[in-house]
């Protein structure tokens, strides 16, 4: 992508390619948004980041500054380098045309044009569309700026409150990556009425993870993981000069 | 969730299907709806790696988190409704002699063990391997692409409330079990579980038992 910065509106979609040690910075405006997201190696989109892999790799249900998003190739995708929310959600995937008719009403185009309810699902797909992806992509995706407590029984609470006005959460790529987004409400969200916040995003060109970088050190794990990114990006850029 | 455990009725003699998976080997069958399929931990502490697809519609599939988020758990035990990713029921959790099972620790794989324990485990035995040779002895084109998060029965994954996640030595012992009636027409899909690297077999994977009772 090009450096820059662009404004998701409320309910909004986007996908975009983002290149190797290229940042993409979600900035939560009003402290309430859910940024529903989805990643896939650019080059080979069946690779794609793995809820389980990167829970198992760090040890944690949720992410935040330090951890990375792993492929399902044993890759790291990015790395969360910033992130001034401490907290986001792995585990309660996105909601559904059904879970919004049920919690905010009909919200059809037919009654509301462009200010209709969109969900997470339908804009997903959509956005997975346009790169020829579809629902058999569709695995489980991370919320930024969600929190969803698990008490010791097991069980789901959403817990309000999370994120603050201007939160940003700073993504480092460590591969070529295409990034799908969803900024619709959360499903186990309660707040009524429809009103997802618009979100901003910024992105820029930065340096290459250091030997010293404190995601590649946050883990032994990482370590590897980033090892083995690194062996990928020379083999396919190997495989792109010899073209 | 408090544990729900519940035995079942269904007599082992009378099962139209009783098999016994020898750990390390991948398994897929079909099953009709009202059927019932039990899995049985032969000798404790075994994970059963397992996904479901609707056999007449294959794009949809068991979706973890559309499972947890409708129960407001992330644990699986009697009274369970596995969800597809289009929010139907597939099977429901009918009886469970464990107490809870696992669906956020995902499928070992041959990648994810050189993450995890060291670039070296790359030859050793995964999961995820045995699924994909099962799915292409299964047909119908089904690949990685077709292997979302999916089901660790007798898996012990605890989250805390803090969000660390662990794998525990298991719940699970000799002969319990967990049992399953189909809501439409599925797909099993399973790997009985050989990973070495960790506690989720008790560092050495053993067979499981798997029965089916036909509703007609």
């Amino acid at each position: 992508m090009t450096p820059g910065k662009l404004t998701l509106r409320g309910g909004q979609a986007w996908s975009g390619r983002l290149h190797r040690n290229q940042h993409l910075a979600i900035t939560d405006v009003e402290g309430r948004a859910c940024v529903s997201a989805l990643f896939y190696n650019a080059r080979d989109p069946l690779e794609r980041y793995n809820m389980a892999d990167t829970l198992k790799a760090q040890f944690t249900a949720f992410l935040t500054a330090g951890r990375v998003l792993y492929s399902d190739m044993g890759r790291v995708l990015c790395s969360i380098v910033a992130d001034g929310c401490g907290w986001h959600d792995t585990l309660s995937g996105i909601g559904d045309a059904a879970a919004s008719r049920a919690h905010f009403g009909d919200g059809t185009y037919q009654q509301l044009r462009n200010e209709r309810h969109r969900n997470g699902r339908d804009n997903l797909l959509v956005e997975l569309g346009k790169h020829g992806l579809g629902k058999r992509d569709l695995v489980a995706n991370l919320n930024f700026f969600v929190r969803i407590g698990v008490d010791d029984d097991g069980a789901l609470r959403f817990i309000a409150g999370n994120s603050r006005p201007g939160a940003t959460v700073d993504l480092r790529f460590e591969m070529d990556t295409l990034v799908v987004l969803s900024n619709t409400p959360h499903p186990l969200d309660p707040a009524p009425g429809y009103g997802p916040p618009g979100i901003e995003l910024a992105i820029s060109d930065g340096p290459a993870a250091g030997p010293d970088d404190a995601c590649r050190l946050s883990r032994p794990e990482n370590g590897r993981g980033f090892a083995l990114t690194a062996a990928y990006v020379q083999e396919t850029s190997g495989a792109e000069r010899t073209r | 969730m408090t544990n729900r455990l519940v035995t079942s009725d269904l007599d082992p003699a009378q099962a139209d299907l009783d098999v016994t998976l020898p750990a390390g080997e991948g398994w897929t069958h079909p099953l009709g709806p009202g059927d019932f399929f039990r899995i049985v931990d032969l000798e404790g502490n075994q994970a059963v790696d397992t996904l479901f697809f609707n056999s007449r519609d294959l794009d949809e599939r068991y979706s973890a988190n559309e499972t947890i988020r409708a129960q407001r758990n992330i644990y699986l035990t009697t009274g369970t409704g596995l969800l597809s990713s289009e929010g139907r029921p597939m099977l429901t959790i009918v009886a469970d002699t464990c107490g809870r099972h696992d669906t956020l620790g995902g499928a070992c794989s041959a990648e994810s063990n050189q993450v995890r324990y060291d670039l070296d485990k790359k030859h050793m035995h995964n999961c995820r391997d045995s699924f994909l040779l099962a799915l292409a002895r299964h047909g119908h084109g089904m690949s990685k692409r077709d292997l979302p998060s999916n089901i660790n029965f007798f898996m012990n994954v605890p989250v805390t409330p803090a969000g660390a996640l662990t794998f525990e030595d298991g719940v699970s012992g000799p002969g319990r079990y967990v049992e399953m009636r189909a809501e439409m027409d599925v797909l099993v899909l399973i790997s009985n579980c050989p990973q070495l690297n960790n506690p989720c077999n008790a560092y050495d994977p053993t067979p499981v038992r798997l029965l089916i009772w036909r509703k007609s």
